[in-house]
C-alpha cells in the first residue's frame, strides 16, 4: 500500500512538471495528499469490481490497477494512451482493470455506479462497484436520486466521499448545510466515516463494507475525510483567496498519509527507513521511464478524429 | 382523451399484415426483444403494474417480472444514469421517461455520459441503452406535457434518434434500437398510439438511416415527421383533388438521417416542404431543409419551405394549441403558393 501511495504521489509530481513545462495540454487535477482514500478503497477490491471515477481521478485509476505509461500517453492526447488520447486526464476509462471512467461533471457518476450495480445484480455476479466522488458532489441531486434506488433495490454500490474540503474554490461549510453522513443515513445506507490520511482506516472499514455488499446485504456510503494538498487545478497556484498558507502547510506536516503509514510501519512493524528511500526510487524511476514512454508516442492520426462516435 | 381523426389507409405504402395499434406494435417490439436477449430490460416510471401512463406496456411485467420491467422512482436523471451504468457492464436497458418534455432532466446523463462514453474511452466502453419518450401536442395537457424536444437529442454527436410515423415503422425501428450498441433516443406521438396500421406477424426490423417513401408524387416533395407524417398525407390527399401530385418522404430517424432519399425526390419533384412538431427556430426542419438546399439547389424551382410548431410554449387552451401545430391546411396552402396556384 505505501508502494501503491508513493506511485500515485510521483505520477501526480510528474504530471505537474509536464504540466508547468507546457508539455501537458488541457488541465489536471492533482490527487496529491489524498492517496490514502484510492488506494485504501481499491485494495479492498477485486480486478472485476468497477469503479468510477473524478475529474481529480488519475489516483483512482493507479489504485485499481493502470499502467503508468499509458496513463500518462493519454494524459499528453497520444496514440497508446488509455482512451487512444480522446480522453484526456478527466476522462480515463480502463475497463481490464474495472474503471468505468473518470468524468468531468460533478457527481456525474453516481447514475451509472449505482446502473453497474443494478447490471451487477440483474447477472447474479458477486461484484461490487465503488462511486469516488468530492464533497462538492453532496450538492448534485443525481447523487440522492441513486442512493434512494441503490438502497430500495439493495445494490451493492459504495458511494466513498472523498471530503477535501473545498468544492473549487470555496469551502464547503459555505456550500453544504447538515450533516454529510447523515445525508446517506437518511436514505437508510450504511453510512461510515473515516480518517481519510489513514490508509489502514480506509482500507478496514472498506474491507467490510464490501463484503456486507458482496453478500447483497445493500450498499453504503464511507466519508473519508482529506485534505487536497494542492489546488483545485494545476493552474491554481495563489490560493490565499480561499486558504491560508498556514492551513497548507499544518496539514502537509502533520496529516501526509505517506508519512503517517511510513511511521506506523517504523514504529509498530519495525521497517528500516532506507526500505522508504528505495520504495521511492524504483517508483521514481518507473515514473520517469513512463513520461519517456509517453513524450516518445505518436500523437492520434487524424483519421482517428471521426472514429469511435458511434459503436 | 380522443384518438387522431387520420386513418393510415391513405397510401401509406406498408406492408400487409395483422392491423394493430402503435401502442401494440411498441409493446411487441420490447417483449419480442425481451423473449430473445436476457439482457434487456425496462426501467421507468409506472412501467409495470400500470403499464406507463398511456398503457403502451400493459402485461409485459406479467410476463417479465419487477425484476425485469422495474417501477422506479421518478427520478430521470438517475435512472437514465443508472441506464448508462447498466449498459457499459453487459446489459441492454430501455429507459422510460413518461413525457418528451422530461428530457430536460435526463440532459446530463445523456449528453455528457451516454453519447460521450463510446467515444472518450477510445471505443472501448459501448453505451447499448434506449430511451423511449413521446413528443406531440394537441393533448390539452399544457405547455410542460406538450413539447416535441427531439431536436435537443439530434444535435449530439453518439446519440441516435428514431421518431415513428406507424405502427409497422415503430415495431421496426423500436427493435433496431434495442439491438443498437449505440445510446438511441425514440420519441413516440403520444397522439398516435391508439392509430391502427398492418404490421407483419412475422420478426422484422427496420434500418436507421434509411427514408420511407410514404407516398410517390412528381410535384412537390413534403419531407415530414412523426405525426407529421399523417398530417402531409392528408394535405397530399388534398392536392392531388387540385391537381397537384406530392411525394411525401418520413426520414423515421433523424440520426443518422438519410441525406441522399430527400435529395433525390427534391430533385425529382423540384420543390419541397418540410414539417415537424418541434419548434420552428433551429429546429429539425432548419437541419432538413438545409440538406435540401444544398443537395438539390440546382434542381429547385423554389426556395425550401418550413413548417414547425409555433415558438411559443404550447398553449393549455384547446383553440391556442391548435394554431400551434402545423396543419394539413397550413401545408396545402403553402405547396399551391411553390407550385405556383392561388
Amino acid at each position: 500500500m505505501y508502494e501503491q501511495m508513493c506511485k500515485i504521489r510521483s505520477f501526480e509530481e510528474a504530471a505537474n512538471e509536464l504540466y508547468t513545462s507546457a508539455r501537458m495540454p488541457g488541465l489536471a487535477h492533482l490527487y496529491i495528499g489524498e492517496e490514502a482514500i484510492a488506494v485504501g478503497v481499491c485494495e479492498a477490491l477485486r480486478r472485476d469490481d468497477y469503479i468510477t471515477s473524478t475529474h481529480r481521478g488519475h489516483g483512482h485509476c493507479l489504485a485499481k490497477g493502470a499502467a503508468l505509461d499509458r496513463m500518462f500517453a493519454e494524459l499528453l492526447g497520444k496514440a497508446p494512451g488509455y482512451c487512444r488520447g480522446k480522453g484526456g486526464s478527466m476522462h480515463i476509462a480502463d475497463q481490464d482493470t474495472g474503471n468505468l471512467g473518470a468524468n468531468a461533471i460533478v457527481g456525474g457518476s453516481a447514475g451509472i455506479a449505482t446502473g453497474a450495480a443494478l447490471s451487477i445484480k440483474m447477472r447474479g455476479t458477486d461484484q461490487v462497484a465503488v462511486c469516488f466522488f468530492g464533497d462538492g458532489a453532496l450538492g448534485q441531486g443525481l447523487l440522492y436520486e441513486a442512493m434512494n434506488m441503490a438502497q430500495l433495490w439493495q445494490l451493492p454500490v459504495i458511494y466513498v466521499c472523498e471530503n477535501n474540503q473545498y468544492n473549487e474554490y470555496t469551502h464547503n461549510r459555505e456550500t453544504t448545510a447538515g450533516s454529510m453522513l447523515g445525508r446517506a443515513q437518511a436514505f437508510g445506507l450504511e453510512a461510515a466515516e473515516v480518517d481519510g490520511q489513514d490508509v489502514r482506516a480506509v482500507f478496514h472499514t472498506m474491507q467490510r463494507l464490501v463484503a456486507r455488499a458482496r453478500r447483497g446485504e445493500g450498499p453504503a456510503f464511507l466519508l473519508c475525510h482529506t485534505y487536497r494538498f494542492r489546488g483545485h487545478h494545476v493552474g491554481d497556484i495563489d490560493r490565499s483567496f480561499y486558504r491560508s498558507a498556514e492551513e497548507e502547510a499544518w496539514w502537509q506536516t502533520h496529516r501526509d498519509p505517506l508519512k503517517l503509514l511510513a511511521d506506523w510501519l517504523m514504529a509498530e512493524g519495525g521497517v528500516e527507513p532506507p526500505i522508504f528511500d528505495r520504495i521511492q526510487q524504483t517508483v521514481r524511476s518507473e515514473v520517469e521511464a513512463a513520461v519517456q514512454f509517453a513524450l516518445n508516442a505518436p500523437y492520434p492520426d487524424p483519421s482517428e478524429v471521426d472514429r469511435h462516435v458511434y459503436a | 382523451m380522443s384518438t387522431p381523426d387520420v386513418q393510415y389507409s391513405i397510401s401509406v405504402r406498408n406492408p400487409q399484415g395483422r392491423e394493430i395499434t402503435f401502442a401494440q406494435a411498441i409493446r411487441e417490439a420490447l417483449a419480442e426483444e425481451m423473449r430473445r436477449d436476457p439482457r434487456v430490460f425496462i426501467i421507468g416510471e409506472d412501467v409495470a403494474e400500470a403499464g406507463t401512463v398511456f398503457k403502451v406496456l400493459t402485461g409485459l411485467v406479467d410476463e417479465f417480472g419487477p425484476e425485469r420491467v422495474i417501477d422506479s422512482p421518478i427520478s430521470e436523471a438517475g435512472i437514465t444514469g443508472m441506464g448508462v451504468g447498466a449498459a457499459i457492464t453487459g446489459m441492454r436497458p430501455v429507459v422510460d421517461i413518461m413525457f418528451g418534455d422530461f428530457i430536460t432532466l435526463t440532459m446530463d446523463q445523456m449528453v455528457n455520459q451516454a453519447a460521450k462514453t463510446h467515444y472518450m474511452s477510445g471505443g472501448k466502453l459501448k453505451v447499448p441503452m434506449v430511451l423511449r419518450t413521446t413528443l406531440g401536442a394537441t393533448r390539452r395537457s399544457a405547455a410542460q406535457h406538450s413539447q416535441s424536444l427531439h431536436a435537443w437529442f439530434s444535435h449530439i454527436p453518439g446519440l441516435k434518434v428514431a421518431i415513428p410515423a406507424t405502427p409497422y415503422d415503430a415495431k421496426g425501428l423500436m427493435k433496431t434500437a434495442i439491438r443498437d450498441d449505440n445510446p438511441v433516443a425514440i420519441f413516440e406521438d403520444k397522439m398516435l398510439y391508439q392509430s391502427k396500421g398492418p404490421v407483419p406477424a412475422e420478426e422484422y426490423t427496420l434500418p436507421f438511416g434509411v427514408a420511407d417513401i410514404k407516398r410517390t408524387g412528381t410535384d412537390i416533395t413534403l419531407v415530414a415527421t412523426s405525426s407529421m407524417v399523417l398530417v402531409a398525407l392528408e394535405a397530399a390527399e388534398k392536392l392531388a383533388e387540385l391537381g397537384i401530385s406530392a411525394e411525401v418522404v418520413d426520414p423515421r430517424t433523424t440520426v443518422p438521417l438519410d441525406r441522399e432519399t430527400l435529395i433525390q425526390s427534391a430533385k425529382k419533384t423540384s420543390r419541397a416542404i418540410v414539417i415537424d412538431e418541434g419548434y420552428h427556430s433551429y429546429g429539425v426542419t432548419a437541419e432538413l431543409a438545409s440538406v435540401i438546399a444544398d443537395g438539390a439547389f440546382y434542381y429547385l424551382d423554389a426556395p425550401v419551405k418550413r413548417l414547425g410548431a409555433m415558438d411559443v410554449p404550447v398553449p393549455f387552451s384547446p383553440v391556442l394549441e391548435d394554431l400551434t401545430v402545423p396543419t394539413a391546411e397550413q401545408v396545402v396552402e403553402m405547396a399551391k403558393a411553390l407550385c405556383g396556384r392561388h
